[in-house]
């Protein structure tokens, strides 16, 4: 089993060998070349066992060396379950085994085997659930027993993963003869073509078939279309890039192992070829055991000789192809067992002391007549599976067709097509005529004929197939499936649990549900379930395929993610000032200036309470709505009345969706008949644009909405000095109280900026709230501080102005209402206009007003010293029942007070009754229900 | 990812689009609060052809699309004018 030395050349097409490569694997040294995977370089070394089994740690090499079987699934680094098959060998490789308990030549838990009549078929959904609690013991066991790989979440990360978007008119997927002779098709058809490869190396089958049904025909085949592809700069070439899924309307998921495609297709050609399937017979999976492709693989490709003496065991014509290449190969080929002829009995491979690979092969010939061939490769060729599952993503249907022993794509998505030996067509020529038939018939589709799929069919595609491939034997071991240890007996034992139907055979028995999923194995299996139910096959479809079509590194899932952040126009003043930020919605607010949080907001809340602060109040939304019908608008939209409003006046708005709920709230500003700006929550403005764009549209009023918020920055100057400062700039508004009264708005410009001036109440104190273009907001505010600077003005957070509103009583929607608050509960009649015709949500607050009410929201009091103040949330108790919960609460400095929103129930809504709350610790506090506000109840303060 | 065409933006990602509910008449002012209930609160969720609301996100545009349910399928989209003046309510 001396295979170091490679086959000279034209043997390993893909080796470099003048670049010697040194690499590590399951800490062993080894050498390889430029071009190599890491299973070809182990091969070459004669290393053949890449990891232990799943179930039965039966030591496994690769079966297929092009990454289909999970075989060859090792470790690098952090990052587990890489297939050996795909990994480009790079000097310094280091790679490990996986699901190895001692070493990979000796693993201790291989003795499962010996347990293996113990542990049946569904064996833990039956056998550990008694007695009751004994899974719990169990469980940590199959735990640590179960997955593949470790996950080292210390390990360093693995490079930059990102993502990218990709149009094209045509994409073809797979770059075998078929697919770049769609390529070619479609783009000389004056198509733009992507064409993505799995391998890194284009060609696929002319790479390593010998297709000796054309002698010489693909002896240069490959470099004169590969200079048609490259040549032809409507070809955009994805090599070493694998498409794992095939989503609606052509849009296409690919990835490579540090990027993700997202791909919109007008066509799609699936050219991904078929996977050639395994025989089903004793230690067929052993290493030494594989594919008649696999074993070109290593020869054409690689230059590997993949044993020394072999024994071919096949059904079709390309079985003589590989026994012919073996034999050119320098491989003694000792016996060659043709199923068709008669077929076996009984096969089975013989393998070493210890399991570790090949020595022989024992057949029963169909006369009865035992044959034993010593040997140290087995190679078979009974058929394949063609690669559909990408078509079944979108709807496509994989059915098993008796008249070719195989699954045929039935359903392909509207905007795609199929060509090559997915379609079951391998001779070259007319391999090649299908992958040109499709790329025509894509550049006709979308060119806006009706095209004519050309239909190519190969005569000799029924004879490819071995209608039953499997070889029980008396001492078992015959594997289905690799990935999960499932021998035919598990499969039978499944049907006769009781579990017949395909998908349930699969989900109980776990065949095709390992990370190959199913591509090796699935029609084996569902040829068994189906004989085991006494049928024939006919109309099988194989279990439901799901993307991804191959496993992704978590890492190209997640990427770069890219999270929009809103900043306002003094964001970097805020940061400069020592601002600790807050999210709000996708806002950063300032929620208070410099360290020490209560500190800094008792500062500020006494800065507004006292003299005067400024707030940054960009992120409310900011509405413009003009036109003729602006008031009906208006009137139609939020609760309360504005056809009277005057010119030059705020108005609060009120707004409840069609369920009488409360959405949202702000003020309208009448700027002129036809004319208002309207302000919104910071959280609401997107909501209540698009909502008012929606009733713009259902009701079809001569009005006009834009979205301001962008453009425009808001400031909030308030406090009882704040007439003194503001007046101390050069503006054209007259900021006196005569001129300028609460509640007022006024247009002009400060220091040559165009500002709008509302006097507004949120904070219980004058307050000038000042709307400017964003490119100069930032201006305005140092002008502000400066103007301010012997009031001591202050910048204030969002968290003062919380407190403050909170002394104030007055409601944040989102916080102290939920989804289902209506006015009448949050004590907000006053804002709802009951005499008009129509706002949305008037019938459900009528409703409402005939029914009693559920809760109230009301202001209530705690004693000073209850140690610790309730948090938001917390539950009103009424005896033992929850009436209700606090939504809002504070310490007010002012007041001296600890103050807070909550929902009571209704008999306890009255001012003076006692409410009970639970506080997070447990304890129950007694509070008083109290009018509302706590603070300035006339309004002399606002007013001022 | 489905493409919808919005009459504004032309064909975009489903990802850009809001779904706005099917294109209901509202009950008129006369209507009795059984009537309003089952308006706002019951989704008929019917198979079949379905005419609905969808918003292009990104635009805040409003758009009728015209889709077909047990098919996944929109068969075609349109303004809201040209909708409801072909509805006879412009």
């Amino acid at each position: 089993m001396s295979t170091a030395d490679r086959l000279p050349p034209p043997w390993g097409q893909l080796i470099d060998r003048d670049r010697a490569l040194e690499f590590e694997f399951d800490g062993r040294r080894y050498s390889g070349y430029a071009g190599d995977t890491l299973s070809s370089a182990l091969a070459a070394n004669s290393r053949w066992i890449m990891s232990r089994s799943f179930k039965y740690h039966r030591p496994r090499g690769s079966a297929s060396f092009a990454g289909w079987d999970a075989n060859s699934y090792v470790q690098v680094g952090g990052e587990p379950n890489v297939p050996g098959d795909l990994l480009p060998l790079e000097a310094g490789l280091a790679a490990t085994p996986q699901n190895v308990l001692g070493s990979l030549d000796r693993d201790f838990a291989s003795a499962t085997r010996f347990l293996k009549r113990f542990l049946p078929v569904g064996f833990y959904y039956r056998a550990f659930f008694r007695p009751r609690g004994a899974w719990k013991w169990w469980e940590p066991l199959f735990r640590s027993a179960a997955g593949l790989g470790r996950i080292d979440t210390a390990a360093p990360r693995r490079g930059y993963f990102d993502k990218q978007h990709l149009f094209t008119d045509v994409a073809v997927v797979g770059a075998g003869p078929a697919g770049l002779s769609a390529a070619i098709a479609a783009a000389e058809g004056g198509a733009d073509v992507l064409l993505a490869e799995e391998s890194p190396v284009l060609g696929g089958s002319l790479n390593y078939a010998r297709f000796g049904r054309t002698p010489g025909r693909v002896a240069g085949l490959r470099d004169e279309l590969l200079a048609r592809v490259t040549g032809n700069a409507n070809v955009r070439v994805l090599a070493g890039t694998t498409c794992s899924g095939w989503f609606a309307d052509n849009w296409l998921s690919l990835h490579t192992r540090a990027r993700l495609y997202k791909v919109r297709a007008g066509r799609v050609v699936l050219a991904a070829g078929s996977v050639e399937q395994p025989a089903v017979f004793g230690n067929n999976d052993i290493p030494g055991v594989m594919t008649g492709s696999a074993a070109q693989r290593l020869m054409r490709l690689y230059g590997v000789r993949p044993g020394n003496r072999a024994a071919v065991v096949t059904s079709n014509e390309d079985g003589e192809d590989v026994a012919k290449d073996l034999i050119d190969a320098g491989v003694d080929v000792v016996a060659v067992f043709d199923l068709r002829a008669g077929g076996l009995r009984r096969l089975k491979a013989l393998p070493e002391s210890g399991g570790r690979h090949v020595k022989g092969i024992a057949v029963t010939h169909a006369d009865g007549r035992p044959e034993t061939v010593g040997c140290d490769l087995i190679v078979t060729s009974v058929g394949y599976a063609p690669l559909g599952q990408l078509a079944c993503h979108d709807g496509g249907r994989l059915e098993y067709d008796n008249g070719i022993h195989a699954f045929r794509i039935g359903n392909c998505p509207s905007g795609g097509d199929t060509a090559g030996s997915v379609n079951h067509i391998y001779e070259l020529d007319a391999v090649l005529s299908d992958g040109a038939a499709a790329g025509d018939y894509a550049v006709g589709a979308l060119n806006g004929r009706n095209p004519v799929r050309m239909k190519v069919e190969d005569p000799m595609a029924g004879s490819a197939n071995h209608p039953y491939p499997i070889y029980p034997h008396p001492d078992g071991n015959e594997y289905v499936d690799f990935d999960e240890d499932q021998t035919i007996a598990d499969l039978i034992n499944a049907v006769g649990d009781g579990f017949g139907h395909p998908e349930l055979a699969k989900r109980y028995s776990t065949a095709a549900m390992g990370p190959s999923q199913g591509r090796m194995s699935a029609t084996n299996a569902m040829r068994i379930v189906s004989r085991a139910n006494g049928g024939n096959n006919a109309g099988q479809r194989i279990t439901t395929q799901r993307p991804p079509f191959r496993p992704a590194p978590m890492g190209v899932l997640a990427g770069r993610g890219i999270e929009p952040e809103r900043l306002t126009a003094m964001h970097d003043w805020h940061a400069v000032h020592d601002a600790a930020f807050a999210p709000a919605g996708l806002w950063r607010r300032p929620a208070y200036y410099g360290p020490g949080r209560e500190q800094c907001v008792r500062r500020e809340v006494a800065a507004i309470r006292r003299r005067v602060g400024l707030i940054d109040v960009s992120t409310l939304g900011g509405l413009e709505i003009r036109g003729p019908d602006a008031a009906e608008f208006l009137e139609r939209f939020y609760t309360f009345a504005y056809r009277k409003q005057p010119l030059g006046r705020t108005r609060y708005v009120l707004m409840t969706g069609d369920t009488g709920a409360i959405i949202d709230d702000g003020v309208a500003a009448r700027l002129g008949d036809e004319h208002f700006y309207v302000t919104t929550t910071t959280a609401g403005s997107d909501t209540v644009y698009r909502t008012m764009l929606r009733r713009n549209a259902q009701w079809r009023l001569r009005v006009d909405i834009a979205n301001v918020t962008s453009g425009l920055a808001a400031m909030n100057i308030a406090g009882p000095l704040a007439r003194a400062v503001i007046s101390r700039l050069d503006a054209d508004i007259d900021f006196s109280k005569e001129a300028f009264p609460y509640l007022g708005v006024r247009r002009g410009r400060i220091m040559d900026i165009p500002v709008l001036a509302m006097r507004v109440g949120f904070v219980g104190e004058l307050s000038y709230e000042l709307h400017a273009p964003a490119s100069r907001a930032l201006e305005l505010w140092e002008a502000l501080l400066r103007a301010g600077r012997e009031q001591d003005v202050h910048a204030v957070g969002v968290e003062a102005q919380r407190v403050l509103r909170l002394e104030k009583g007055h409601i944040i929607v989102g916080q102290d209402t939920d989804g289902l608050t209506h006015p009448g509960e949050a004590d907000m009649s006053w804002a709802v206009a009951r005499r008009k015709p129509y706002f949305v949500g008037r019938a459900a607050i009528a409703c409402f007003g005939g029914q009693p009410l559920l809760r109230r929201l009301v202001g209530f009091e705690l004693p000073v010293d209850i140690g610790g103040l309730p948090d938001e949330c917390n539950l009103v108790l009424r005896g033992e029942t929850i009436a209700g919960r606090v939504t809002s609460i504070a310490h007010s400095a002012e007041l001296e007070k600890n103050i807070g929103l909550a929902y009571v129930h209704p008999d306890d809504a009255a001012p003076g009754s006692t409410i009970v709350i639970k506080r997070s610790d447990g304890a129950r506090l007694k509070g008083a229900v109290v009018t509302l506000p706590f603070l300035d109840p006339s309004g002399a303060r606002q007013e001022l | 990812m489905k493409v919808i065409r919005c009459p504004l933006n032309g064909p975009r990602n489903a990802e850009e689009f809001v779904y706005g509910g099917d294109v209901l008449a509202e009950p008129d002012a006369e209507a009795t609060a059984r009537e309003w209930s089952r308006y706002v609160f019951m989704e008929d969720n019917s198979s079949g052809v379905v005419d609905e609301w969808w918003c292009h996100a990104p635009s805040s545009y409003w758009f009728i699309a015209r889709r077909d349910r047990s098919r996944d399928e929109f068969i075609a989209t349109c303004t809201v004018s040209d909708y409801f003046a072909a509805a006879g309510q412009p």
